[in-house]
């Protein structure tokens, strides 16, 4: 196991260091807030690094965590292991109800809404009667197994830093996995995600509950590390501290938090330490010297210290190629007899004055390849947005085998075995092209979150990454296949959608501009796919500017212009149509 | 009730020039303007300090910040120094900040006119605005919105350290700027609180008429909604970035200046009055300035008559006002997102 070899030695190293002979007890205090730090800061590199929900308020959760073993170890007497399911539970339900509010919010308002309830929560935790006030809680009694009672900084410092090994291997396997990948593709926006069945709202609040879970654990600890919980450290500064600290590590690295951690709360103890003796005890120096250096710091390294340190190391990670021998079920099945697949009838799209697609009506049989064409702004990729459920249509109706699906969520559509791509590229250029393309095979895995993280997912995500292999594979990029798919040329990039949208085992596939971007051979490649899975029993809708590509390789040909269909029928006759000339060139003067 | 009313409306207006301030930077930027509240102190403890007869440490901090953002420039500009650029550089991040000590130290002392002392007040925070933006956030031009963020956040932390040696711990207030007061019904208007409506308002028209009407103005714009597309077309975004540092700079001294004859000022105290700022920013989206103000008035208002039937209460209720605000803005435009970074 090559991989978790790192790990192994940092394990053994962090639990060598409490025997070296004459360590001082303050840097295992020192190690104790690094470790109490760096869970938070874990959840955050999830939360806001991967998941892209930047998130003010974790402190407020590291208060649940704290004050529910608080209150239930001094006022009830229960024992503080018994509290611990209780902590995490209490700031997983803190982040249910707080999720399900800000967790909708879009764009910036989120971060900002955290601040709001993490500042309100501070203000509550402060002004409760039975969590002490401004007080707290004092005489929290200490963890103990049997008689042996974790009372020194150097005895809980076990207990912290099992907590981290452990939450940062659950949390990388959560993300090495079906879930992670849908985590990890939110931060792009969620329109592709859900386009292959991930359910956006959901992953989102997942994610949010864990990074809460994981700041409730920091906090049950940090209760019976202190043995006192009083609000200032559950305050807006503590929970702007703990985003530093994501930040400075690198906010997409889940040892970026733990790094962070050690960073931060080092670099304080220094300031706070050594400047009063340089400067002769000047009030608040070190906030001045530590807001500067995070400037710095930002400055020579804005994507996080991790990354940067990483970039230098000389480790190369060595992919596993998935074994492509396993195979997943077949899902969609298309009938052998011939008939209408995808009915489009009098469908229509207004967007305020605009009309954009003007009560169009087309169909596209099975075992099929029907070219959507027009001018630029002919409703082609709004057509495509009404079909899988992007947009919701201002009227007529869209069927699958007479079902109508219209204004059926993307999640839905996609149930249907309908694939599609885009035209503008809605890869995540920071995942290799082979989990790109697994997200595809989103729909055709079963393993949760909890399965992930303790790696009983295996067998099923062997299955769901053979099937992405093969695809790749198929489309011909099995070079590049452990990439990133950001570093890939644009065209390479939109065949490693169409790789995606076949893991979805789809009957009809829609390509938005599929050749766009490729050079000639590779534009003959791509129609002799298109062909081969027609023969195989798919059925392909494409929006294409490459008339050459559209007329060698389309059955039949629907043209728009301004919204409205003007002609439909084989390429020959498109090519001879007036009304199709006219739209292209102009009127003949 | 009605006294309440006006309490909130006096305080809301000058959440509102915050406001208005922070939609800018953030829109010109996409900087979160967390300092926003230390140019408020240091605006008020400025004028209150010049009103004092003592000499400003945040002029010596202008000139401090003016020696790197020159060094900062000449190293930028390393591979092609030529004498216009230097001169350029020298005249905008020396000459300038050292005039202002210059004459700040020169007046200090001299109990000059209350005009006086705004003015210089202004140049100095004014400088700082400007400086900030140099050193701070235009290496990070390019980055996230939350790396700007934590940056942002870095600048308060240091400028709110910097605060506390320059004016101590002590609370300050300044001379009121008119004394006049008269009274309607039942109702007593200070000179203090029109001038705070009249500057708030004087002010919304002016950044209207400028994002409107001007050059600058639209260039600004331009910038905030794409930079890449702003430096085609012969914007220097750094430019736009430093207008706007400056104007918030100004808006964030003349609310301190208007406040500190009102309520005494600690040097942390602008934290928190940028933070309510902030929130009615927030609840105008970020966007709009007339959404801003309005909902800075509410701010005001909801603070006013919660300080007095809940005070206990008071921060909590201001900070969870915002949520089911946010709620319906995020529900009532939930446009087609369009991936970001």
């Amino acid at each position: 196991m090559p991989q978790r070899l790192p790990i192994i030695l940092f394990a053994l190293a962090m639990a060598a260091i409490p025997f070296i002979p004459g360590m001082p007890p303050f840097w295992i205090v020192l190690l104790d807030n690094i470790g109490l730090s760096a869970l938070v800061a874990m959840g955050l590199v999830l939360l806001t690094g991967v998941g892209g929900l930047t998130s003010f308020g974790q402190a407020a959760f590291c208060g649940f965590g704290a004050y529910t073993t608080a209150v239930l170890t001094t006022a009830y007497g229960v024992s503080p292991w018994l509290t611990l399911p209780l902590s995490l539970l209490v700031s997983g339900i803190a982040a249910v109800l707080l999720g399900l509010v800000t967790v909708r919010l879009s764009g910036h308002y989120l971060p900002l809404g955290t601040i709001a309830w993490g500042l309100g929560l501070f203000y509550l935790f402060s002004k409760l009667e039975f969590l002490g006030r401004n007080d707290g809680i004092s005489g929290i009694p200490p963890l103990s197994i049997g008689s042996f009672r974790m009372i020194d900084p150097g005895a809980i410092y076990f207990a912290i830093w099992t907590a981290v090994l452990v939450c940062a291997l659950l949390t990388t396997n959560l993300l090495d996995s079906r879930t992670g990948r849908a985590i990890r593709a939110l931060r792009r926006g969620h329109i592709a995600a859900e386009a292959f069945g991930v359910q956006a709202p959901r992953a989102k609040l997942l994610v949010f509950i864990y990074a809460a879970v994981l700041a409730g654990l920091s906090g049950w600890l940090y209760a019976h590390f202190q043995r006192a919980a009083n609000p200032t450290p559950f305050g807006a500064q503590a929970g702007i501290e703990y985003l530093f600290i994501a930040v400075v590590g690198g906010a997409g690295y889940v040892w970026g938090g733990v790094l962070g951690a050690a960073i931060v709360v080092i670099l304080k103890e220094i300031l706070q330490s050594y400047l009063p003796y340089l400067f002769h005890g000047e009030g608040q120096l070190e906030t001045i010297v530590f807001g500067i250096l995070l400037v710095v710091l930002l400055q020579l390294a804005p994507a996080g210290v991790w990354p940067w340190l990483t970039a230098r190391l000389p480790l190369k990670p060595n992919r596993k190629r998935p074994d492509t021998s396993l195979t997943l079920p077949a899902s969609h099945k298309v009938p052998a007899a011939a008939g209408v697949l995808l009915r489009i009838d009098q469908a229509r799209k207004r967007f305020g004055g605009v009309i954009a697609v003007n009560n169009v009506s087309f169909d596209v049989k099975t075992r099929e390849i029907v070219a959507l064409i027009g001018p630029n702004g002919a409703g082609k990729s709004t057509t495509f947005n009404l079909i899988t459920g992007v947009l919701t249509s201002s009227g007529g109706t869209i069927s699958v085998f007479d079902k109508k699906i219209d204004n059926a969520p993307p999640q839905e559509v996609v149930k249907l075995g309908i694939a599609r791509t885009f035209q503008h590229v809605k890869l995540v250029p920071e995942m290799s092209v082979l989990e790109n393309v697994a997200i595809g095979a989103h729909l055709r895995g079963h393993a949760g979150a909890l399965s992930s993280m303790f790696r009983l997912d295996r067998s099923d995500e062997a299955r769901l990454l053979a099937e992405a292999a093969r695809q790749i594979e198929r489309v011909g990029l099995g070079k590049e296949i452990d990439q990133l798919a950001g570093s890939l040329s644009l065209g390479q990039q939109r065949i490693v959608e169409i790789a995606r949208a076949l893991c979805v085992d789809p009957m009809l596939l829609l390509l938005d501009e599929p050749a766009a971007g490729l050079r000639h051979l590779e534009k003959q490649q791509l129609a002799r796919l298109l062909r081969q899975l027609r023969d195989g029993g798919m059925s392909v809708l494409l929006v294409e500017h490459d008339m050459g590509f559209v007329m060698n390789l389309a059955d039949r040909v629907v043209v728009l212009d301004f919204g409205t269909k003007i002609a439909e029928g084989t390429p020959q006759a498109i090519k001879t149509n007036p009304e199709v000339i006219k739209a292209y060139l102009g009127a003949v003067a | 009730m009605l006294f309440l009313v006006q309490d909130g409306i006096t305080n809301g207006a000058i959440y509102a020039l915050l406001g208005l301030a922070l939609v800018l930077v953030f829109a010109v930027t996409r900087v979160i303007l967390i300092p926003q509240g230390e140019f408020v102190t240091y605006g008020a403890l400025t004028y209150a300090s010049l009103s004092a007869g003592q000499m400003p440490g945040t002029a010596r901090l202008a000139l401090a910040m003016g020696i790197v953002a020159f060094g900062l420039d000449l190293f930028a500009g390393r591979k092609s120094l030529h004498v216009r650029l230097i001169g350029r550089a020298f005249a905008v991040n020396i000459f300038l900040p050292a005039v202002i000590f210059a004459l700040t130290f020169w007046l200090a002392g001299r109990h000059p006119p209350i005009a006086v002392n705004i003015a210089l007040s202004l140049l100095i925070v004014a400088a700082i605005g400007l400086f900030l933006y140099r050193i701070a956030f235009q290496p990070l031009a390019h980055t996230s919105v939350l790396v700007l963020l934590i940056a942002s956040v870095g600048c308060h932390l240091a400028l709110q350290g910097f605060g506390l040696v320059f004016f101590g711990a002590e609370g300050q207030r300044g001379p009121t700027i008119a004394d006049t007061a008269f009274t309607v019904g039942p109702l007593r208007f200070t000179g203090q609180s029109i001038a705070v409506y009249a500057i708030t308002i004087a002010f919304i028209v002016a950044l209207w008429l400028f994002f409107g009407f001007t050059l600058y103005g639209k260039a600004l714009r331009a910038t905030a909604v794409n930079r890449l597309g702003a430096r085609l077309v012969g914007i220097r975004t750094t430019l736009s970035g430093q207008i706007a540092f400056l104007l918030a700079s100004v808006i964030g001294a003349i609310s301190g200046i208007l406040i500190v004859p009102i309520t005494t000022l600690y040097y942390d105290t602008g934290f928190l009055i940028g933070l309510k700022g902030f929130i009615a920013a927030i609840i105008g989206g970020l966007v709009s300035y007339p959404l801003t103000a309005v909902a800075a008035l509410l701010v005001g208002c909801v603070e006013a008559f919660s300080s007095f039937y809940a005070s206990n209460f008071k921060e909590v209720i201001v900070f969870t006002l915002i949520i089911p605000v946010l709620l319906l803005r995020s529900l009532a435009a939930p446009a087609v997102e369009e991936e970001k970074d």
